[in-house]
Parts: C-alpha cells; sequence; structure tokens
C-alpha cells in the first residue's frame, strides 16, 4: 500500500514540474529560444511574491494576483528589448545571454536576500490533506495538480481558439510569411514571453508554499522543467505534463528506495526515455 | 607565375618570437617570484586550458556545453582514486584522469548528441548531474563531503625534492612550483594542441561545418565524426585540467568539483568576453577575468553579477568579443587560421 501512496505523491508532485516546465515549452515551442534563465525566473517570481507578501501583509494567493502582471510587464520587457536580439540562425547568442542572465539573477537575488532559505507564510490549507481511499493526499499537492492542468487548459484555449494563438502558431511555423500577413513577430515574443513569465509566478507560488528556497535553487528547477519539456516531446503541453509526472514518479519512487537517489532516479528516468525514445514520448514539433 | 596558399602573416613571425620570450619568463618565475604570484598563476593557466577547450567546443564545434564540470570532476576523482586506492604517484596520476573524463564522455556524447542546439546545452548540464550524484555515493572517496590526498602520497610526490633542492624552498612551496610547471605544460600544449587542430584539414573541416553544416556535408565533410573528435578532445583536456587543479588543491568534494559556477560559468565569461572562435580569446579573456577578479574580489556575488552582465552586453554588442573588436579594427592575428591565397597578382583571402 506503501507505494501506491509513493506513486500517487510521485503524480502529483509532476504537477510541480509541469508548472516550471510550461512556461519554458511555450517559449521554446514559439521562438525555439531555450532560456536557461527559467529556474532563476521561478525563484526570482517566489522572492517577489515573499515581498509583497511581507509589505502589503497579503495572503500568498493574493500576492499572486499582484506579481503576475509585474511578471508579465517584466517578461515582455526582457523579450522586447534583450532576447528578441539575440534571436537568429546561430544558437550561440540567446544560450550564452540566458547563461549570463541565471547568473546575473542568482548573484542579484543573494545580494538582495542574502543565503538564508525563505518560505510563504503557510496556514492550514498547506498542511491539511484530504483521505481518498486508504491514502492521504495533501491539498496542497492536489491544488498545484490542478493548477497545472488548468494552465495546460487555458494555453490550449488561447492556442487554438484566438486570434492571439494563430499568431502564435503562424510566427512559430513561419516568421516571414507570418509578418507579410501584419504579424509583428518582434510583438508576438514579448507577448508570449509575458505569458510564460504568467506561469512562472504560478509555478513560484508552488515552490514557495511546498519547500523552502534560496537563491541557488534555480537551475535545478530549470534542469527538471527541461527535462519534463524533453520527455513530453517538443510542443505537446500534454506530454510535458507526462514528461512531470514521470520525474515526479520517479523522484518519490528512488526517494523512496534510499533517500539519496531521489535527485538521481528522476535523472536516471530522464536518460531512459532519452535513449529508448529521443524524441520524446509525444513528439509533434519537428526540431 | 605561380600561386600559393598561407596562413603565416609577418605580424605572426614577430608575434611567435614575442610568446617564445614571454615562455621563456614564464618557465624562469619560480626562480624569483614568490609563492603567492605562483598559485595566482596557476589558477590562471588551468582557466585559460578550461577557456580554451570550451572554445574549441562551442566556438569552432558549435557544440554549446553547460557540463564541462562533469570532465573536470571526474578528471579529479580519478586522480584521488588512483592516488588513494592505486597508491599511483600524483604526477602519474594527472595523466590518468584525462583518461577518466574519457570514460565518461562517451556516453555522455552518445546521449547529448541525441539532441540539438540549445538542448544539447541542457543535456550536458543534466549528466554532469548525474555524474556529481552517483560520484557523491562513492563511499571510499568521502561520498557528499569528499576526501583529501594521503600526506604520504604528497609528501614523496616525484620532481618535488628535486624543486626542493633547486629553488631551496619548502616542500608545500615545491608542490605549488612543481603544478605551475605543469600547468604551464598543459597550457602551452592546449594552445599549440588547437592551433595545430585548426591549421590542419581537419581544422578547415571544422571551420566548415561550424560555418554551414549542409555545405560542408555536400564536399565530404564528415560532420558527426567532427563532433566526435572536438568533444573527446575537449573532455580529455579538461580532465587532465581537472586533475592537476585538485592536485594542487589536495581537498574535494563532489560539490566544488562538480561546479558549474567554477568550471563552467566562469570559462563562458572568459570565452564570450575574450572572444568566442579565436584562440587570442580566451588568452584576453582571463587576463580581464583576473584583473575584476583583484577589483572586485571584496564584493562577493558583484563579481560574478558584473562578469555575466559584462558578458550579455558583449554578446549583444560585440558577439567576437573584445578580441574579435580589436582583430576587426587592426586585422592583428598572433595565431593566424586564415588561408591567404597569394600570388597571379591577387590579394584576397579566404578562410
Amino acid at each position: 500500500m506503501i507505494w501506491v501512496d509513493t506513486i500517487a505523491q510521485g503524480i502529483l508532485l509532476g504537477g510541480l514540474y509541469a508548472l516550471f516546465a510550461a512556461g519554458l515549452s511555450l517559449v521554446f515551442g514559439i521562438m525555439r529560444l531555450v532560456n536557461l534563465a527559467h529556474g532563476d525566473l521561478i525563484v526570482m517570481g517566489a522572492y517577489l511574491i515573499l515581498v509583497l507578501v511581507t509589505l502589503l501583509g497579503l495572503s500568498p494567493f493574493i500576492a499572486v494576483l499582484v506579481a503576475m502582471p509585474l511578471m508579465f510587464a517584466l517578461g515582455w520587457g526582457l523579450q522586447k528589448h534583450l532576447l528578441n536580439r539575440t534571436l537568429g540562425d546561430d544558437i550561440l547568442p540567446p544560450l550564452l545571454v540566458t547563461f549570463g542572465l541565471s547568473v546575473v539573477l542568482q548573484n542579484a537575488l543573494l545580494e538582495g536576500f542574502s543565503a538564508d532559505s525563505q518560505r510563504l507564510p503557510t496556514d492550514m490549507l498547506t498542511t491539511a490533506s484530504v483521505q481518498i481511499g486508504s491514502i492521504a493526499l495533501g491539498v496542497m499537492p492536489l491544488l498545484t495538480f490542478a493548477s497545472a492542468i488548468l494552465v495546460i487548459i487555458c494555453l490550449n484555449q488561447i492556442f487554438y481558439r484566438t486570434s492571439l494563438g494563430r499568431a502564435f502558431r503562424a510566427t512559430s511555423d513561419d516568421p516571414v510569411t507570418a509578418s507579410l500577413m501584419g504579424i509583428k513577430p518582434n510583438q508576438v515574443f514579448a507577448v508570449a514571453t509575458g505569458i510564460a513569465m504568467i506561469i512562472v509566478t504560478i509555478a513560484a507560488l508552488y515552490l514557495g508554499l511546498r519547500s523552502n528556497f534560496d537563491p541557488n535553487i534555480g537551475p535545478a528547477r530549470l534542469i527538471y522543467a527541461f527535462e519534463a519539456v524533453i520527455i513530453g516531446g517538443l510542443g505537446s503541453l500534454w506530454g510535458t505534463l507526462i514528461g512531470g509526472i514521470i520525474i515526479g514518479v520517479a523522484q518519490t519512487v528512488g526517494a523512496a528506495i534510499n533517500p539519496e537517489w531521489q535527485i538521481l532516479a528522476g535523472h536516471i528516468a530522464f536518460l531512459v526515455v532519452l535513449l529508448i525514445r529521443p524524441r520524446g514520448l509525444f513528439p509533434r514539433a519537428n526540431d | 607565375m605561380t600561386y600559393f596558399v598561407q596562413t603565416r602573416t609577418t605580424i605572426s613571425g614577430v608575434s611567435t618570437a614575442l610568446g617564445a620570450a614571454i615562455l621563456f619568463c614564464l618557465i624562469l618565475l619560480p626562480f624569483f617570484a614568490g609563492r603567492g604570484l605562483i598559485q595566482d598563476m596557476f589558477t590562471i593557466l588551468t582557466m585559460l586550458v578550461l577557456a580554451q577547450l570550451w572554445n574549441l567546443l562551442a566556438g569552432y564545434g558549435g557544440l554549446v556545453s553547460i557540463g564541462q564540470q562533469a570532465f573536470v570532476g571526474m578528471g579529479a576523482y580519478t586522480l584521488f582514486g588512483v592516488v588513494i586506492l592505486g597508491g599511483v604517484d600524483p604526477v602519474a596520476a594527472t595523466l590518468c584522469s584525462g583518461l577518466g573524463a574519457l570514460v565518461i564522455a562517451v556516453p555522455t556524447a552518445f546521449f547529448a548528441f541525441r539532441l540539438n542546439g540549445a538542448y544539447f546545452a541542457i543535456g550536458t548540464w543534466v549528466i554532469a548531474e548525474v555524474v556529481r550524484l552517483l560520484v557523491a555515493q562513492w563511499k571510499v572517496l568521502g561520498g557528499g563531503t569528499g576526501t583529501s590526498l594521503p600526506r604520504d602520497a604528497t609528501g614523496n610526490m616525484w620532481f618535488v625534492d628535486g624543486i626542493k633542492a633547486l629553488l631551496n624552498i619548502k616542500t608545500s612551496a615545491a608542490r605549488d612550483v612543481l603544478a605551475y610547471w605543469l600547468a604551464l605544460a598543459l597550457a602551452v600544449a592546449t594552445i599549440a594542441g588547437i592551433y595545430w587542430l585548426l591549421r590542419t584539414r581537419r581544422g578547415l573541416a571544422l571551420a566548415a561545418v561550424r560555418d554551414n553544416i549542409e555545405a560542408a556535408k555536400s564536399v565530404g565533410v564528415d560532420a558527426a565524426r567532427m563532433k566526435w573528435v572536438v568533444f573527446l578532445t575537449s573532455a580529455f583536456g579538461t580532465g587532465l585540467a581537472g586533475g592537476l587543479i585538485y592536485m594542487q588543491k589536495a581537498r574535494i568534494s563532489p560539490d566544488a568539483a562538480f561546479s558549474v559556477t567554477d568550471w563552467t560559468a566562469y570559462v563562458i565569461f572568459i570565452v564570450v568576453i575574450g572572444g568566442i572562435g579565436t584562440i587570442e580569446g580566451p588568452i584576453l579573456g582571463v587576463l580581464i577575468f583576473v584583473v575584476l577578479q583583484s577589483l572586485l574580489a571584496d564584493f562577493g556575488s558583484w563579481y560574478l553579477l558584473s562578469l555575466g552582465l559584462l558578458a550579455i552586453v558583449i554578446m549583444l554588442v560585440a558577439p567576437r568579443g573584445l578580441w574579435g573588436l580589436l582583430s576587426e579594427r587592426t586585422g592583428l592575428h598572433i595565431f593566424p587560421v586564415q588561408r591567404r591565397l597569394h600570388g597571379l597578382g591577387l590579394e584576397t583571402s579566404e578562410e
């Protein structure tokens, strides 16, 4: 019975990883940009929520709503003024600029908030659990998982039901032709990164509520997000959720066998998938 | 009328002489420099080796790796393993560290080459993490907390007695001098090796693959094979450097030996600031790195922050780095790899 419990916890943990990954997947899908600072942006989002909670005395769930437009603006500006200038045939500039950004963010957070672990204030909700059959599931993990599903549904709706989504898909397919139709690719990219930052803020909320965070944990979040995207297959958001779940289950099962194997088991699961299905489980995009 | 292709320029002849003079001074440095300077020079030389090898990967091979710490760490741990478990002399063990890195590099390449471009970068990072976590399980070498080289191994290292007698210094200082000379030899061998490679047909093939992979393939370049050659060469050299760095430190832990900041972030910044895709760039970059380090040493994380900002600005404003700016303005090449066609009244040049 303990195994059913372990696997259930793993699946719910996968929801958190899918939230980490959804923004990365969105940005990559539209502009083929891998943002190496993605993990650090999540950590920065968590600090932003923390600041809002401390300064304004808000509940984290309200603070996240305040943080969202701020993060959207940040993402929009970042893309418009910095990242758009790196896009092109050469893969070096975007990689090196976002890697530099990652290091800059980490050290700026370190300077501003010190290396001490922080945590968003918790209340009854974070420790509550519900009994389903013989296993107890935390309300917080359930909420995370539900948010991940909601985010993916919303993103799919945006992609396939709105004119913005049509612009996203058109620019993704062929920016030159799309711009002949009156779409400004740079504008579209800025909006896409803004939306990715909103997802990052949601991910940051759950990161901060569920565990401690400090300025140095960003790169590890980037790696989990990346693994989820690759396992799922590029361009498939539901695949990303499955990828997150596979990493989550591998980690909790690994931890149940030996606590030191938790992270390692997640990485091994990723390498095994890469070995068997190099293009991921549900590949769609051709890159 | 005949024509001929040559890569050397007048300047490069002058700079060869100058380089030989600098090298001569560097070899003799321990005779008049203090221990602190020798240790600083050791750091500079090992960072230069790491930078040159990363530049070979990313600047010439187009393979942006963020997992170089896997080879530094693996090289270092191989050295410690061979010394502690096998009782081998640390100097001899540094040679094994290159092989240790190769052992990891082959499966890494196998996995990472399945990923394209940007995903290759994070893929190598994941594998470095896996290696770090696996090594941390290796209890004989101290597990997660690490271990030190045994005193009898570091005390009786090859050449140390000779250096002690030659320079009339203590054992610990003689060990630093030995490490310095080895690092100097490795740096010279790395630069010479890369320069040689770039001037051979392989180097031309490499540049062709970097500039346009499809066009290169169409004229018969085996692009996949070039990627393997570059990746394994770079891993081997990085492993050697890792072994050497930790032979000098004589103390290791997985978190330090597999640190992405120390062995990859700094290295990337050095290359980007100095000038990616040139041999001169990393040399200039490592000098800037050292100057910034001594200026900002007291400001902790501000140092890394400003390095990162500088690298971002340079990538946007001058993607070929400071050396690129300089050689564009002046036409100066200390290590020319451009093939210039002379004779027939032609003065064209082609890369």
